[in-house]
């Protein structure tokens, strides 16, 4: 009897176990986080790339009823794939896209948007990284929609733009007011 | 002799100026340790040498500058990435069985070893 019960015990404890692994697999493992405050109640200060000149966040996203920010860097691979959804956003009327650029040497910064086109309408420098992580980022590239009368972000995107995200952040843009 | 004086202290002084200048502040360390580098899996923030960590290291000493408390700061990262980014989760709906497991399977055990110890 005692016997019976160890063995009882021995295989459900594996059975429960390889059930739980087994949900587990299909979880993604990239953690990506429920914001907690949307709302960008900070302020930073940023220098632009091509001039010498110092701005604010709420400068930037001043203008027009959205903005989107993306945090960009001439190193990153994935950023180049992704620039050409940018310029295919740029003819929307009631968006305003700004270029952060990430850790970057600003010569190399140029000559990847001398090479591929300008989408942003203000392009700021983050050497230290500093300004993207008040934005809650976690590296390059991302992509974040804000809603400029409320100054709330909408919609958070980790990794490179694809068509798919494209049309989700037209549909939001659309249906928003 | 004298110069082997002089070469120990040329080296000495060269450590020390390392020392000194390459670790971060105390409190900078004390609080990115507590911190999850959520790009890098299952390192700190302190540990960690991506851009990430590197960016919220200067981040965390400029919060400090600022006249920040280790609670605002951590309250600051939680409100953009989350409770995840720290390693002491508080007691929520989620994590109350993280907190409350082991002291129930010490009751139990305790339970058991009494159980045991009477029965002799």
């Amino acid at each position: 009897m005692v016997k019976n019960i160890k063995l009882i015990s021995v295989v459900s404890l594996v059975i429960v176990s390889f059930f739980i692994l087994l949900k587990g697999l299909n979880k993604t493992n990239n953690y990506s986080p429920d914001l907690n405050s949307s709302k960008i109640d900070f302020n930073f200060k940023a220098r632009f790339l091509y001039s010498n000149e110092e701005t604010t966040l709420y400068e930037l996203i001043n203008d027009k009823d959205f903005s989107i920010i993306n945090i960009w860097a001439s190193w990153c691979l994935p950023c180049r794939d992704e620039h050409s959804l940018l310029l295919n956003l740029k003819s929307l009327d009631k968006l305003n896209i700004i270029g952060i650029n990430y850790k970057d040497n600003e010569i190399n910064a140029k000559k990847f948007i001398k090479e591929l086109g300008n989408p942003y309408s203000k392009i700021v420098v983050d050497p230290s990284g500093v300004n993207s992580i008040e934005l809650g980022a976690y590296g390059v590239p991302e992509t974040l929609l804000i809603h400029n009368k409320t100054k709330t972000i909408l919609k958070k995107y980790i990794g490179p733009l694809d068509d798919e995200k494209l049309a989700e952040l037209k549909m939001i843009i659309k249906n928003e007011n | 002799m004298k110069i082997k004086i002089l070469v120990f202290t040329v080296f000495y002084l060269i450590s020390f100026y390392n020392i000194s200048y390459g670790a971060n502040p105390e409190k900078v360390d004390q609080i990115s340790k507590n911190l999850r580098c959520l790009i890098c899996q299952g390192q700190s923030v302190y540990d960690s040498q991506s851009d990430f960590a590197l960016s919220m290291k200067i981040l965390i000493q400029n919060k400090i500058d600022e006249g920040k408390n280790d609670k605002q700061i951590y309250d600051f990262l939680k409100s953009k990435y989350g409770e995840w980014i720290v390693y002491d989760p508080e007691i929520t709906k989620n994590t109350f069985l993280l907190w409350l497991l082991p002291l129930i399977l010490f009751v139990f055990g305790a339970i058991l070893i009494i159980r045991k110890v009477s029965i002799k």
